[in-house]
């Protein structure tokens, strides 16, 4: 069997969060009564013409600068022309051949543990345009219903070169502009309600062609899990074909998430010629130095930015640093974790965050920022593991307390409940010769050989000690008493 | 009273030697009487008309009328008035009921505090220079009732050749002010691209669309710009300039030769074949007053006008194809009574809806901007377009203004062209050019030929609509060509 190579590239339309329409000014609010916030312009009545919204371009430009792309000083809208009844110009003011902004990259970790790897996927462009309204097809009877709330809010259109060779490398692609969009604040990344959607152009080729093969182009996957499934799915469709024997044709098709399978819409032939030429109602779009330098001073550390630093200045690990930086609030919880516990427990902080309280959080379905747990809480938690106030597995007790809000601070439990960690030689030397002498078989087992035994010995002590002995102090007696 | 200059109707209307209501409803009974014959107006509300004329009248009495106040004027039905049927010629709006206001009505209703008598016929979308392409019927010529008007915005030059209404507005995406003007003893101008908004103006070709005032002289039309000018934040197209006074220069004391030191430039390409012998013979005559009126004349060239006609028929009906697209049946306007699915109610409604003409022009749209044409024809027209704009910057650095014929011919019988739009579209051989370079053009009554009326055009540079009113102005002071008025018409 031959060896396939998958290629994949992909295109995502994230709603910009302005107040705003890109070309009206009506409300972008999701979810009103339908045709509550479609305005004449949004109507298309006769005379109507657009002005374009200014927030929406510095969205783009904060985009442009945040993946290190060209924001052209000039680009232009053009107007793409089909008929549907949920687009009333009959025509989407979009960007064609002057699009606002030009490559880019993003870095992304690909997998987790070993086998995480980084991959940089190159962005060929991204451009302004307007989102189309919803055809309503049931409640009518027979009709449709046309809803324009959502017409004319404002889209950036995302689109990579055919960098990703992989499911996974397109879902983790697909989840790094996705923190990176909600990161800089210009999109709210709600796939549910359509803010965040990929289309999956796919390709298999045999290992070692140069050329690529035929794409197929999977449209409107509204989540990372459809994203994954649809590309597998279509990867393998795609093998079986042409090991079939048959061509791919370039084709535009959808993903049903109830069969997992992806359907043709339409082929190449029936494809439409959108008939592009620049919208004479809008003015090319102008983008001068000042503006980009305005914006590029009001956006905040990015994603890249923060994880080489927690690299270089914290000593955390690539894959630490980038789970750390998945989303804005995981990076702002785990800093604020760090300036209460110190920067030399930034390791320990790290994995609080990524696994304790991950693992709370995923158990409730919580989001960090509504963590009951706040992060100065849990680096005044750190902080009393660091100075051997407390073990790890007595932090673990105070965590949960703290999380069930048994107390205001790791301290103020550690009081309450009497958790301080026994340092004192002495009294750990009177509990564990009470242990050996009670004990005598398992003294005997490990003379003998067996190391298991020791542990036994270890867990003596510590119930003993309710847990509160200091782990490495019982240890170095325990060995010192039995060598003896 | 129906002759009387704008500016005569506001001197009377603020001595009160009559009231707005009683001026509103003589241009109206006059509507009732002789608009059957006419045809201009399509839609009249003497109702929605005398509120606006007694809301008018408590203005003068406040004593806060501005120079229009109280004024009547008719509207071309290419713009949206709130409330009223707006159809733009077409079958396919003959229902729509706008529910908002153009900027320009906006202006001229809540600012100036005009009354608007009704809205007037026009070429289907404005496409046509005879106004035979209405749904609503052809408009028939004041000065000859079995001749054109002129198009697109005839039932604007109709209505006030006939004395239906003092003045009118219009608007120019080829000629469509100027030559209706020509055809029917008006001045008319049409203004620098982006000086009058066009939101609320209905979109035939986006890039040449431009409002403007109709009216019996320069004069009026200054009035009638300086209320319809100015920058309009729902139109991105609208420049943002200082506000002018485009009266300004029309009240200057000047000796017998107030246009001394006038440049005026003869394109040697507006005085070649293709013209009426009668029109031309009108124009020299013109050209004559106006040295005795102290101008000079020198030869210029617009070596690339020739191109200017085919470049517009594939600028115009490519934007004009996109921006009638939303014409679907789906949310406003005519909608086929009988169907089957969704892309045979977007083929019956646009085929029932839209008449030969309009249809022509968005076939041939379409087909220049389809995918393999689009460099040949829009590419090409375009660059074309920058050449002519060239052109005319070349030329002004030798004059002021640009001065020759609006039209080829006089009125043309009804139906004469209609076969054939190809002599259709040579009516604008003259005012084209004017439009894809965004210049301001005006046409004025320069004399007659076999008792028809003939228009000259004046062109000026960018923004240098007054001075252009000024040079009409001076050649009406000293002419009276614009105060004729059709025999039957008192």
């Amino acid at each position: 069997m031959k060896q396939w190579e998958v290629v994949i590239g992909i295109e995502t339309h994230a709603q910009l969060a302005t107040v705003s329409k890109i070309f009206s000014g009506a409300s972008t609010a999701f979810g009103a009564e339908p045709n509550t916030q479609a305005c004449a312009v949004d109507l298309a009545l006769p005379g109507v013409l657009p002005v374009l919204n200014k927030k929406a371009v510095e969205c783009a430009i904060r985009f442009g600068l945040a993946i290190g792309a060209h924001v052209a000083p000039k680009s232009v809208f053009a107007r793409k022309n089909y008929f549907y009844p949920d687009l009333p110009k009959g025509y989407q003011i979009s960007q064609m051949d002057l699009p606002v902004v030009v490559g880019g990259q993003l870095t992304l970790q690909v997998g987790s543990g070993d086998k995480a790897y980084e991959k940089v996927v190159t962005l060929t462009r991204a451009h302004l345009e307007e989102d189309a309204g919803k055809s309503l097809h049931e409640d009518f009877q027979g009709k449709s219903g046309i809803d324009l709330n959502r017409a004319g809010t404002p889209l950036l259109e995302i689109v990579t070169e055919p960098d990703m060779r992989s499911s996974d490398e397109a879902v983790a692609y697909a989840r790094a502009l996705h923190a990176l969009v909600r990161w800089i604040g210009i999109c709210d990344g709600n796939m549910q309600e359509g803010s965040f959607r990929c289309d999956a152009n796919v390709s298999v080729r045999p290992k070692g062609q140069a050329e690529y093969g035929t794409r197929r182009e999977i449209k409107n996957l509204n989540s990372f899990r459809f994203l994954k499934e649809a590309i597998d799915f279509e990867v393998q469709w795609q093998i079986n074909e042409i090991e079939e024997g048959r061509k791919i044709q370039q084709a535009t098709v959808l993903f049903d998430p109830d069969t997992g399978e992806t359907r043709t819409m339409r082929t190449k032939e029936d494809a439409h010629d959108y008939r592009y030429f620049p919208d004479p109602d809008l003015l090319p779009l102008v983008i001068g130095e000042d503006w980009i330098a305005r914006v590029r001073n009001e956006l905040p550390e990015l994603p890249q930015q923060k994880r080489e630093r927690f690299i270089n200045e914290l000593g955390l690990s690539a894959y630490d640093a980038a789970t750390l930086t998945a989303s804005q609030e995981m990076a702002d919880y785990f800093e604020s974790t760090v300036a209460v516990a110190g920067k030399t427990s930034a390791k320990p902080c790290a994995n609080w965050v990524m696994v304790d309280l991950a693992a709370r959080l995923n158990k409730e379905d919580r989001d960090i920022a509504a963590s009951p747990v706040s992060p100065e809480q849990l680096g005044g938690l750190i902080l009393r593991i660091a100075d051997n106030t407390i073990s790890n597995n007595i932090a673990k007790k105070v965590f949960e307390a703290l999380w069930l809000g048994e107390g205001a601070t790791a301290d103020q439990v550690i009081e309450k409940q009497g958790l301080k960690q026994i340092t004192d030689s002495g009294a750990i030397e009177k509990l564990v010769d009470d242990v050996l002498a009670a004990n005598a078989a398992n003294v005997a087992e490990f003379k003998a050989g067996k190391e298991k035994a020791f542990n036994s010995l270890v867990g003596q002590v510590m119930k003993a000690a309710k847990g509160k002995a200091n782990p490495q102090q019982v240890n170095d007696l325990l060995k010192a008493k039995l060598a003896e | 009273m129906i002759h009387k200059s704008l500016k005569q109707l506001s001197q009377a209307l603020a001595a009160k030697e009559i009231s707005s209501l009683e001026l509103s409803t003589l241009f109206l009974d006059r509507i009732e009487r002789l608009n059957p014959e006419i045809n201009a107006f399509v839609t009249v509300d003497r109702e929605k008309s005398l509120q606006m004329a007694r809301a008018a009248d408590a203005r003068i009495a406040a004593g806060s009328a501005g120079p229009l106040t109280g004024i009547p004027i008719a509207q071309k039905d290419i713009f949206c008035a709130e409330g009223w049927t707006t159809t733009c010629g077409s079958k396919m709006l003959a229902n729509f009921v706008s529910p908002y206001d153009a900027t320009v009505i906006e202006k001229m209703h809540r600012d100036a505090g005009m009354v608007s008598l009704g809205k007037t016929n026009m070429d289907e979308f404005a496409m046509g220079s005879s106004n035979e392409t209405s749904y609503f019927g052809p408009v028939k010529n004041p000065w000859d009732r079995s001749r054109v008007p002129g198009g697109s915005s005839g039932g604007s030059a109709a209505a006030v050749a006939a004395r239906l209404a003092p003045a009118a507005t219009g608007t120019d995406t080829g000629g469509s002010i100027r030559q209706p003007a020509a055809l029917c003893n008006l001045t008319g101008l049409k203004p620098t691209y982006g000086v009058i908004s066009r939101y609320g103006m209905i979109a035939f070709a986006s890039s040449l669309d431009q409002g403007g005032p109709m009216a019996a002289s320069a004069e009026d039309c200054a009035l009638l710009l300086n209320t319809m000018v100015g920058f309009d934040p729902r139109d991105s197209t609208s420049l943002d300039r200082p506000v002018e006074d485009y009266t300004r220069e029309l009240d200057a004391t000047a000796g017998d030769k107030p246009l001394a030191g006038l440049r005026i430039g003869l394109p040697k390409e507006f005085f070649g074949a293709g013209c009426d012998a009668a029109v031309m013979a009108a124009v020299q005559e013109a050209i004559a007053e106006y040295r005795k009126l102290g101008a000079s004349t020198v030869e210029v060239s617009l070596p690339n006008s020739h191109l200017s006609v085919p470049a517009y028929y594939v600028i115009a009906p490519a934007e004009a194809s996109s921006n009638l697209s939303r014409f679907d049946g789906v949310r406003y306007g005519y909608r086929a009574p009988e169907y089957g699915n969704l892309d045979d109610m977007y083929m019956k409604t646009r085929a029932q809806g839209f008449g030969g003409e309009v249809k022509r022009r968005i076939m041939i749209g379409a087909y220049v901007l389809s995918h393999g044409y689009y460099d040949a024809y829009y590419l090409q027209a375009q660059r074309i377009r920058r050449l002519i704009a060239n052109d005319f910057v070349e030329a002004f650095k030798s004059c002021d203004v640009i001065l020759g014929p609006t039209s080829p011919s006089t009125a043309f019988k009804l139906g004469e062209k209609a076969a054939d739009p190809v002599q259709m579209y040579l009516s604008d051989i003259y005012t084209i050019a004017v439009n894809l370079a965004g210049l301001p053009g005006m046409s004025i009554p320069c004399g007659f030929a076999s008792d028809l009326p003939v228009g000259l055009q004046l062109v000026g540079n960018y923004f240098d609509e007054a001075r252009l009113l000024n040079v009409a102005h001076r050649y009406q002071l000293a002419t009276d060509w614009h105060n004729r008025r059709p025999a039957d018409i008192a």
